[in-house]
């Protein structure tokens, strides 16, 4: 399992550019599309976890499916090719082609590739919608209408807000203990 | 001593590090700061870098630094520091996870909290596709235009799914096709 999850990841971290979320389309295109290691739905408590707790959200979510799919090895392998890309590219840069950055050709590239990238984290939001909406039929659960409120309150919280995503979580971990509590006793 | 400096630096930076790449730059400013390891200039360069690089920016920077600092060894210290906490904390934080997961499937407490959670993400990535709508990233019209193909293409399959579709719509093809079309049009 270690060298599956660390080629795995060797392939997303190449590619991942311009920042943790970044990572995302490609984790679901990877893992759970084309491997099938974790569903959708995993996937999208996988991110909540990797966003609440401390560090890199790139690093936890390694992490996650490292283990959920091989223990010890694949955490090992997962985080090893999610950060060594990074590692030795930095490295080189540092090293050898520090003016690198400076040429205009690459510049040219990545206001190509921007805009790309921020494609390619929106696009799946529709996918994301309908899989969160896909309910188990059972009794009392609030309507999916109703839920997608929850997701536009984040996203304004945070992109207007300026609230940390990690508030965000907890306030609705508190906030959905508390109405499942008041729902039982209705 | 300048490696134990480094590591306990980016140690903390991981532990307390919340809220995704931007806000851990700033950490990273701040201990750069105290510690007078380089210059503003060679800071704010550091980080443009590490926002073009392949990878997390957080290990890009760490990486840079720790190199800058200390080396080939600085880099490999701080790269572990960083990542450490993680590895401590959301491994913890997974096995209860998967812990409760078995425990209490069905319970509705555990499972509504998930599904709010579920759609509490679909917020957090929305907002930070948002986030990024900014003039640095669509300098033009053409970045828009490119926003709408590469969108598109990622959401062919949903509407066609064939083999064409699951080719033209991978993350990887796309990335490539964009850098292509940016050195065409911008180079």
């Amino acid at each position: 399992m270690f060298w599956q999850l660390f080629y795995t990841y060797l392939k997303i971290g190449t590619f991942t550019l311009g920042g943790g979320y970044a990572m995302l389309p490609l984790i679901q295109r990877e893992v759970v599309d084309r491997k099938g290691w974790i569903d959708e739905e995993e996937f999208l408590n996988m991110i909540a976890l990797a966003q609440a707790a401390p560090g890199l959200i790139a690093v936890n979510s390694a992490i996650f499916i490292g283990w959920r799919v091989g223990g010890w090895r694949g955490v090992c392998g997962a985080v090893l090719g999610a950060v060594l890309p990074s590692f030795l590219i930095i490295l080189a840069i540092a090293m050898i082609f520090r003016e690198w950055k400076e040429l205009p050709a690459v510049e040219a590239v990545f206001k190509g590739i921007r805009p790309a990238v921020v494609a390619l984290i929106a696009a799946p939001l529709f996918k994301m919608a309908k899989s969160a909406l896909k309910t188990k039929g059972e009794k009392r659960e609030a309507k999916g209408f109703l839920m997608l409120l929850i997701s536009l309150a984040a996203a304004l919280l945070i992109w207007l807000g300026h609230v940390n995503p990690v508030w965000v979580i907890v306030t609705t971990i508190i906030a959905t203990l508390i109405v499942v509590n008041l729902r039982f006793r209705i | 001593m300048l490696y134990l400096q480094l590591f306990i630096s980016f140690f903390k930076i991981g532990l307390f590090g919340f809220g995704g790449g931007l806000a851990i730059l700033s950490l990273i400013q701040m201990e750069v700061e105290q510690y007078g390891w380089m210059t503003q200039q060679e800071f704010v360069d550091i980080v443009a870098v590490s926002q073009v690089t392949p990878g997390p920016i957080g290990i890009n920077c760490a990486t840079y630094v720790g190199y800058t600092v200390g080396g080939l060894w600085g880099s490999v210290l701080s790269t572990f520091a960083i990542v450490l906490p993680s590895l401590i904390i959301m491994l913890s934080i997974c096995k209860a996870y998967f812990w409760l997961q078995k425990r209490f499937t069905g319970n509705p407490y555990f499972e509504q909290t998930l599904r709010a959670l579920r759609f509490t993400v679909i917020g957090l990535v929305a907002s930070a596709a948002l986030l990024l709508m900014k003039p640095t990233t669509f300098i033009d019209p053409v970045s828009w235009i490119i926003f709408a193909v590469v969108a598109l293409l990622t959401i062919s399959p949903e509407l066609t799914k064939n083999k064409v579709t699951d080719v033209i719509s991978h993350p990887i093809l796309l990335i490539v096709i964009a850098g292509i079309a940016g050195y065409c049009i911008y180079g």
